[in-house]
């Protein structure tokens, strides 16, 4: 079959894979939607999971299909859509396909004609992110095992570990927010803008965790998060031209 | 695909299991199978150097990353994440969200259930708005490529992070000193530390403040 990075054949794989994924979800959906019923847990907040949820995935999945057209433009459009659809991340895919480009000396503005390159870049974003997939299924179990061991005891302790886990890692990514800090030194403000966003971001969400509990607005916080995201990304724009991110 | 008196984790274990190898398979058979219909093999030199840029940093950070994952996120938003991906930015900040809404701990069966839940809604949700950005691609190029909208698409970790803080931060303030100042000064006096190497540094995070948490717990403080 002639090669074209656009060829439909390409598009029905890839159309059955992301089905074969979907399929997944919706049956780990309706598992632990009929599991959630038996242990009592409130029918309100079952749906207020499931509408959350859902807005709150709106502006990162729009921020995945910002990488799936940068992508489009070397790898035709079948394979951004397959390798952003599942496994890997933003960052990731487009790291691994720049890689793999610049090995093959090839720029990320022109389509692929070779179907050599085409399936050698493929491998490259298949293979490079393989680690979970391939031990997920066999080391979960153990894992999760091992850890629900340490709340067993003392109860108070296991929530503790569970809040000091996730602060933890919290605290990574505020550190990192500032990676670019020291740069204001040698004249580059540029590297405030990503504070300057956070610092949004976490105000929005103080003030509407403080109204909510003032004024008893349940909603609010429901959709808390969501709002701090969009407003902190939408301050992103004035922000970039006030201390010129190019 | 269902046995008797398996308890919900059990068979959450088991189901994750097949779908994992199932999907997974599929995903790695990809490349094989474009190689059998265009009759074309990888060129073995672009290969080794392409896996030699990516392959040693994405496996550690993924061998470390189930490890510290698996007790956030739970055994069905395990399964789930790991095969639609975009974990860090979109699923566990999701999951973590719902959790602390429906005031449920991950380690306790609730939790798993009502992180499964959310992690479900968010990659079906992901994966439609994918579809139908794939479908009108032509018209929403211009859009989703606007120099204005870019700085906005760029600071998505930031912006979901500053949030997520003020909420734990509120919560658990006396454990959350010592680790915020540890990694503010670890990103900014460390030139390495930056976006490609933060996936390193949730475990050493994670460490850190567990340890941190259990000295502040055997003295009292917590």
């Amino acid at each position: 079959m002639t090669f074209n990075a656009n060829h439909p054949i390409l598009f029905i794989f890839v159309g059955a894979i992301i089905a074969l994924v979907l399929a997944q979800s919706f049956y780990f959906l309706f598992k632990s939607i009929k599991r959630a019923k038996q242990l009592g847990i409130a029918k309100e907040t079952i749906k207020k999971t499931i509408s959350a949820s859902a807005i709150f995935t709106i502006a990162p999945a729009v921020a995945i299909l910002v990488g799936v057209v940068a992508l489009s433009k070397s790898l035709g459009i079948a394979l951004p859509w397959l390798r952003l659809s599942v496994i890997g991340s933003i960052t990731y895919e487009t790291v691994a396909a720049g890689n793999a480009l610049e090995a093959a000396g090839m720029s990320a503005a022109t389509t692929i004609t070779d179907p050599s390159i085409y399936i050698t870049i493929a491998w490259v974003m298949t293979i490079g992110i393989a680690a979970g997939l391939i031990l997920v299924p066999f080391a979960t179990k153990k894992i999760q095992s091992g850890v629900n061991k340490i709340g067993m005891k003392d109860k108070k302790w296991g929530e503790i570990f569970n809040n000091a886990m996730f602060l933890g890692m919290i605290s990574a990514f505020l550190g990192y927010v500032f990676c670019d800090v020291g740069a204001v030194i040698s004249g580059d403000t540029s590297g405030l803008i990503p504070v300057c966003v956070m610092a949004v971001s976490a105000v929005v969400m103080a003030i509407c965790g403080l109204t909510s509990a003032r004024f008893k607005i349940k909603w609010l916080t429901d959709y808390a998060l969501p709002m701090s995201l969009i407003i902190g990304m939408a301050s992103a724009i004035p922000f970039n031209m006030l201390l010129g991110g190019n | 695909m269902k046995k008797k008196n398996l308890s919900y984790i059990d068979s959450v274990h088991r189901d994750g299991r097949i779908w994992g190898i199932i999907v997974g398979g599929v995903i790695i058979a990809f490349p094989i199978v474009l190689s059998i219909i265009f009759g074309a093999f990888p060129n073995l030199s672009i290969l080794a150097k392409g896996l030699l840029a990516t392959a040693p940093m994405y496996w550690a950070v993924g061998i470390i990353e189930i490890f510290t994952y698996v007790p956030m996120l739970g055994a069905g938003g395990t399964y789930l994440s790991f095969v639609t991906g975009n974990i860090s930015n979109l699923k566990l900040p999701c999951a973590i969200d719902a959790m602390e809404r429906a005031n449920v701990k991950s380690n306790s069966e609730e939790g798993e259930v009502i992180s499964t839940i959310s992690i479900a809604i968010s990659s079906i949700v992901t994966t439609l708005i994918i579809i139908v950005g794939v479908i009108c691609i032509v018209p929403l190029t211009p859009v989703l490529e606007s120099p204005v909208l870019e700085p906005a698409f760029d600071m998505i970790l930031p912006a979901l992070f500053g949030g997520l803080a003020v909420v734990f931060i509120s919560k658990n303030l006396k454990l959350s000193i010592a680790p915020v100042v540890l990694m503010l000064a670890l990103f900014i006096f460390v030139p390495a530390l930056n976006a490609s190497t933060v996936g390193i540094m949730v475990p050493v995070g994670v460490i850190f403040t567990v340890i941190v948490a259990r000295i502040l717990y055997k003295k009292g403080i917590l």
